[in-house]
């Protein structure tokens, strides 16, 4: 074995082995053994995959860095041609996450020691967190999808439990309930898409499959599924019939003639839609806010919600061959990335700003990918993990500071209070506004946020895709909208007169050191992992290295061919921060009464963004009512009247009754008795000679 | 024939009756003093009978068909030794053993105890012994009156109390009433084909006067073996007799019956089948659903008892009704594993006592679990035994009757044994509830420990570990029917 798989075993096993020790030993460990346990494994694993991820990046392998291959650690299925491994698989794709993965949840590890110093429950908290970096990684290290299923249940698991941590709060159970049901719905899509995947994609004996480099053919295995379709090789569909070829396969689906991968890209894509909070699935993301802040930032900034992301990018070998699937995608992207911006515009809990800012993140990324853009997809999923990371555990040294006060309307004027935190916020707040220095050779200087972004919008122009058009105006919007309500969440809650009561912003404080320097770390991620690599996953030696982990149709230049866009559009995106800065600066520095009044005239405008679009009441109207309605109605008129009074009830009431007739017949008088014996031997007499007579 | 071949034949109820005689003189000599030793005498006797038919059993080459003690009316002899009675011969012989033996407690602690009472037992076992065996109407006749007889006075046997003294009446009675029934048809099938044997009957052709003999026997038959209609006797002489009668009406005489029933239908009757099979399925469903029914509203255990058994002569019926080919030995085996788990739940169940009264009252058994969680957990496994709930062997019984149904094309009879099986399951859980789930209703007497090794032994018969024993029983029983 070769040091990369030794390293990736340990990676994926240790955060597994921890929440294993921590959660079982709670009680033995205590919270400080527990606390250790878990935040030592899980660094551990975050410094190797480090060492793996700058291997990659930077290493000189003899195969090129592009290598991709499979560990596997043992069988779970093999049931004809679903053949599923518990296994790694190792390429630019999946050591990306694993770093990204490892390294925010390290620092969340740390951070979270100081956050959640005064919790009674730290040890069930680590175990939580430690069980959640395993799934994330058993997700992206998957070469099959069951694996990858297992893992996207997994982390769904652990955000449902972390969510609801503080279960005592009935708004966090609520929260969690809430998080898991909207999840239910993109993985019912997402479990569809996998079965869609199986019934296509049946061998044919007269194909030589291993030609196509599927030594083992597996329905759900990677390997198999992505070469089938590249060479658009011959299956057979629902394993009988004639053979088809894979990209020609075709079929009814409620009347109407559906072709088999776009199918298969749609389902998958709702799959994603729900874990990535996409637009129409998205309601749950806000209200996850109300678990502990870190788990905001691991969970629900850096890794847990790019999942969908991942899967999209995993999949580009399908996407690539689907038109439809592919314009969803960037429909449903683009109208998340401006919607959630509107709507953070008049949001006043400060993590709610931020989670709106995460679910229009995620539309950028979606988008990017719908357009063809993997790669600049993959590399604003990676950039942004860290100062999105940065930004939450900034808000929760707010919060921490202030003693869990989260409404913005209630601060103001903490720079002068806490300058670190301020600085970090400040950082997180450049580099996801996108500040950095454009359309001048020589000189690509800008925050993370800057380089990945940017990347994004120029594909978006470039890429000859039907609503690309829509795709790149959406975002230009979007991209002016980000400025302005982050510069409005850093001006109410830094700058001006505060308007915290007293005592409480007299005590307001920086973090203690285990919270700053996880927030340092971030910072310095936040401010060079766009500079530092941009070359590598979206210029000049993308190809190298990502190799055959992300799949470009032929026809694809988007990325080659965003170097030729005009002037403007590189020029847009600055304009728009600039803009978006300088209406923050006027609305919540010079003349803070106007959005006050606004705010207090409540006209239509407001009050749409500030009630997220009428999302949760049209839901709530619709489907929560709507099925109770539907179960009152099952539950009154079918249930009770139908199936209980003509079943148990009816036929208990029947029962009972005879069985109280019965009880009559035995009167005691022997007379009655003898009655009972003689007409019976009469009528038996009376039946027998009827019956012969016949 | 020689008559040393003859008694060879009938030599466990010939030791029986032997014993049975010697025993009277010797409590005639002794007094109730004597009580104790010819109630153990009685039951190694019995026992003594059960192994010498299970001797018979084994050797068939000496026994199977054999006629004996031929007469001038009965050229193919009076007394007739097949496998299939055999069979219930040794069942039936071995539960009367275990139902005396179990009962030596209950009849000291309430003054039960005289030398009358296992005597008692013995002739009706005896009688149950010679019913079975019976090769002609008159044997059949004297052996169901011996039976009768003895068990008109179990049932009064406690005299002083005025509700056994009522049960035995009644019973009696009734009783008479039914041995009627069964004469008269027995002299119906007489004048119309001329004859008592049973090859006799059976040779001759079907004819409205045999039709209507055979009617009245199945009238009779069905009074012994309490089948529904006539099973009007039966809660009310159950909850009057004292416990340990209970306990052995229920088991041994209640197999004898029941495969007598089966005996005269597939032998005496035989080729008459169309005649009789609307009949017994009538008679078999009736009794399923009123024994299920019935018991419902019942709150005295004993009467509960009664339409239990009721219930279940219903399902062993489906097996009758079925034919021989198809059913025989499914009711052998049915009722084989539902008198055994019966004599220990019954028998469990009527032995406990709280402040030296016997309890009758399902509420008595409240939190039984608490007190004597072993008797509680037996007692579990005998009633879901003989509720049929699987994995417990009352399970395979029933499954046997309901296949030989299916076989036979009766599925509206399985139907509706499937659904008696659902309701009675009403009053076999209300048992188990009360069991397990109810706080306790006070302290009980310390059990006999002859109780407590019975309750042992037959819940771990029924316990599915010996599914051995099962196959055992559906070999012998399939052998006993000629399979």
């Amino acid at each position: 074995m070769t040091f990369q798989e030794i390293a990736a075993i340990i990676i994926v096993l240790s955060p597994g082995i921890a929440a294993a020790i921590a959660g079982l030993g709670q009680r033995f460990l205590g919270d400080k053994g527990s606390m250790a346990i878990t935040t030592v494994l899980v660094v551990s694993a975050a410094v190797l995959a480090g060492l793996l991820f700058f291997g990659q990046v930077f290493g000189h392998h003899p195969e090129g860095g592009a290598h991709a291959h499979t560990i596997v650690l043992s069988r779970w299925f093999d049931v004809g041609t679903f053949v599923v491994d518990w296994a790694i698989r190792l390429d630019s794709l999946s050591i990306t996450m694993l770093f990204v993965v490892t390294s925010v949840s390290a620092l969340v590890h740390v951070y979270s020691i100081g956050y959640m110093a005064d919790d009674p429950h730290r040890a069930r908290f680590f175990a939580y967190l430690s069980l959640f970096t395993f799934a994330m990684l058993m997700l992206v290290t998957a070469d099959n999808f069951i694996q990858l299923f297992f893992g996207w249940e997994g982390v769904g698991l652990a955000s449902y439990l972390l969510i609801g941590f503080w279960y005592k709060k009935p708004s966090a159970n609520d929260a969690a309930i809430k998080a898991f049901v909207v999840n239910r719905v993109g993985d019912f899509g997402f479990a569809l898409g996998i079965m869609a995947l199986v019934y296509m994609i049946q061998p044919f004996a007269g194909v030589d499959y291993a030609a196509m480099g599927i030594h083992h053919f597996s329905s759900v295995g990677f390997d198999t599924v992505f070469n089938v379709i590249v060479n658009n090789a011959p299956v057979l569909v629902g394993g009988s019939g004639a053979p088809v070829a894979i990209q020609d396969v075709a079929f009814d689906f409620l009347g109407i003639h559906v072709w088999g991968l776009e199918v298969a890209g749609v389902l998958l894509f709702i799959g994603a839609m729900g874990k990535s909070a996409q637009f129409f699935l998205h309601t749950w993301l806000p209200d996850a806010m109300e678990g502990p802040t870190p788990v905001s930032a691991l969970i629900h900034a850096a890794t847990m919600v790019t999942a969908g992301v991942f899967l999209v990018c995993r999949c580009s070998y399908i996407y690539e061959h689907t038109v439809v699937a592919a314009n969803m995608i960037t429909i449903i992207g683009a109208v998340t990335c401006f919607f959630a911006a509107t709507v953070g515009l008049a949001q006043n809990d400060i993590k709610r700003v931020v989670a709106y800012s995460t679910c229009s993140q995620l539309g950028y990324m979606f988008f990017a990918a719908g357009v063809g853009a993997y790669e600049a997809a993959m590399f604003h999923l990676f950039t942004h993990a860290f100062f999105k990371a940065l930004l939450f555990l900034s808000a929760g040294s707010v919060i921490h500071g202030m003693h869990h006060e989260q409404d913005m309307r209630n601060m103001g004027g903490l720079r002068k209070k806490m300058p670190l935190t301020w600085a970090m916020m400040l950082i997180g707040t450049l580099a996801l506004t996108g500040v950095g220095i454009p359309a001048v050779d020589g000189l690509h200087l800008g925050f993370a946020g800057f380089f990945s972004k940017d990347a994004i919008i120029e594909s978006a122009f470039a890429s000859h895709d039907a609503y690309a058009p829509l795709a790149f105006w959406l975002s230009i919007g979007a991209a002016f909208l980000t400025s302005f309500y982050s510069w409005r969440l850093m001006f109410m809650t830094f700058e001006g007169k505060t308007r915290a009561d007293h005592h409480t912003y007299d005590h307001a404080h920086d973090p203690p050191m285990v919270m700053a320097v996880p927030l340092i770390l971030l910072s310095v991620g936040a401010v060079l992992a766009g500079l530092v690599f941009y070359d590598a996953m979206v210029d000049h030696h993308e190809a190298a290295f990502w190799g055959s982990a992300i799949y470009n149709a032929p026809d694809n230049h988007v990325l080659h061919e965003r170097h030729e866009v005009p002037l403007w559009v590189l020029l847009a995106p600055a304009i728009c921060w600039i803009s978006g800065l300088i209406f923050a600066v006027i609305f919540y520095l010079l003349a803070p009464q106007i959005p006050r009044k606004m705010a207090r005239n409540g006209g239509p405008m407001h009050s749409f963004l500030s009630h997220k679009w009428y999302f949760d009441e049209i839901y709530k109207f619709v489907f929560v009512k709507g099925t109770a309605l539907l179960g009152d109605l099952f539950w009154k008129i079918g249930d009770k009247k139908i199936i209980d009074g003509l079943g148990p009830d009816g036929m208990t009431g029947l029962t009972k009754a005879s069985a109280g007739g019965l009880s009559k017949l035995h009167t005691g008088y022997i007379f009655h008795y003898a009655f009972v014996v003689l007409i019976s031997a009469v009528i038996f007499v009376a039946f027998v000679m009827f019956g012969q007579g016949r | 024939m020689d008559f040393l071949a003859d008694i060879n034949n009938a030599i466990p109820e010939a030791a029986l009756a032997g014993f049975g005689l010697v025993g009277l003189l010797l409590g005639a000599i002794g007094g109730d003093r004597t009580a104790g030793l010819i109630r153990l005498l009685a039951a190694v006797a019995l026992v003594a009978a059960s192994v010498l038919t299970a001797y018979q059993f084994q050797h068939p080459g000496a026994a199977d068909g054999i006629a004996a003690f031929a007469s001038a009316t009965s050229p193919d002899g009076l007394y007739r030794v097949t496998m299939f009675t055999l069979f219930a011969k040794t069942v039936t012989y071995a539960l009367a053993a275990l139902a005396l033996l179990m009962s030596g407690g209950f009849l000291k602690t309430s003054q039960m105890e005289r030398y009358e009472y296992p005597l008692l037992i013995v002739f009706g076992s005896l009688g149950a012994g010679l019913m079975l065996s019976a090769n002609d109407l008159m044997t059949l006749y004297v052996g169901i009156e011996t039976l009768s007889l003895s068990s008109y006075v179990l049932a009064a046997f406690r005299r002083d109390s005025l509700k056994s003294a009522e049960a035995g009446l009644k019973y009696f009675v009734l009783g008479a009433l039914a041995s009627g029934l069964l004469l008269y048809g027995s002299s119906l099938i007489y004048g119309f084909t001329g004859g008592t044997a049973y090859a006799v009957i059976a040779a001759a052709p079907i004819s409205v006067g045999l039709t209507f003999g055979l009617v009245f026997v199945v009238c009779g038959l069905s009074f012994k073996a309490s089948a529904a209609p006539f099973h009007i006797w039966t809660p009310d002489v159950y909850e009057g007799a004292p416990a340990p009668v209970v306990a052995f009406f229920s088991t041994a005489p209640k197999i004898a019956a029941v495969a007598l029933l089966a005996h005269v239908m597939f032998v005496t009757f035989g080729p008459h089948e169309e005649a009789w099979r609307q009949i017994i399925s009538i008679i078999s469903a009736a009794s399923m659903l009123i024994g299920a029914f019935g018991a419902l509203m019942q709150n005295s255990i004993k009467r509960i008892l009664a339409y239990s058994s009721i219930s279940n002569v219903g399902f062993a019926l489906i097996g009758v009704a079925a034919g021989v080919g198809n059913g025989a030995a499914s009711v052998l085996v049915y009722m084989t594993l539902y008198v055994i788990a019966t004599l220990g739940m019954f028998g469990g169940v009527l032995a406990l006592r709280r402040g030296g009264r016997a309890i009758d009252n399902v509420s008595d058994l409240n939190g039984l679990v608490k007190q004597k969680p072993g008797m509680a957990l037996g007692l579990l496994v005998l009633i879901f035994s003989v509720a049929g709930i699987p994995p417990a062997a009352g399970f395979w019984g029933k499954l046997q009757v309901f296949q030989a149904g299916l076989q036979a094309d009766m599925t509206w009879l399985v139907l509706v044994g499937a659904l008696s099986s659902v309701v009675s399951l009403g009053y076999y859980l209300r048992l188990v509830w009360a069991m397990f789930m109810k706080p306790s209703a006070g302290e009980l007497d310390k059990t006999d420990i002859s109780i407590g090794i019975i309750v042992l032994v037959t819940s771990l018969l029924m316990f599915p570990i010996l599914t051995v024993t099962i196959q055992m029983l559906l070999e012998t029983a399939a052998r006993a029917s000629g399979g």
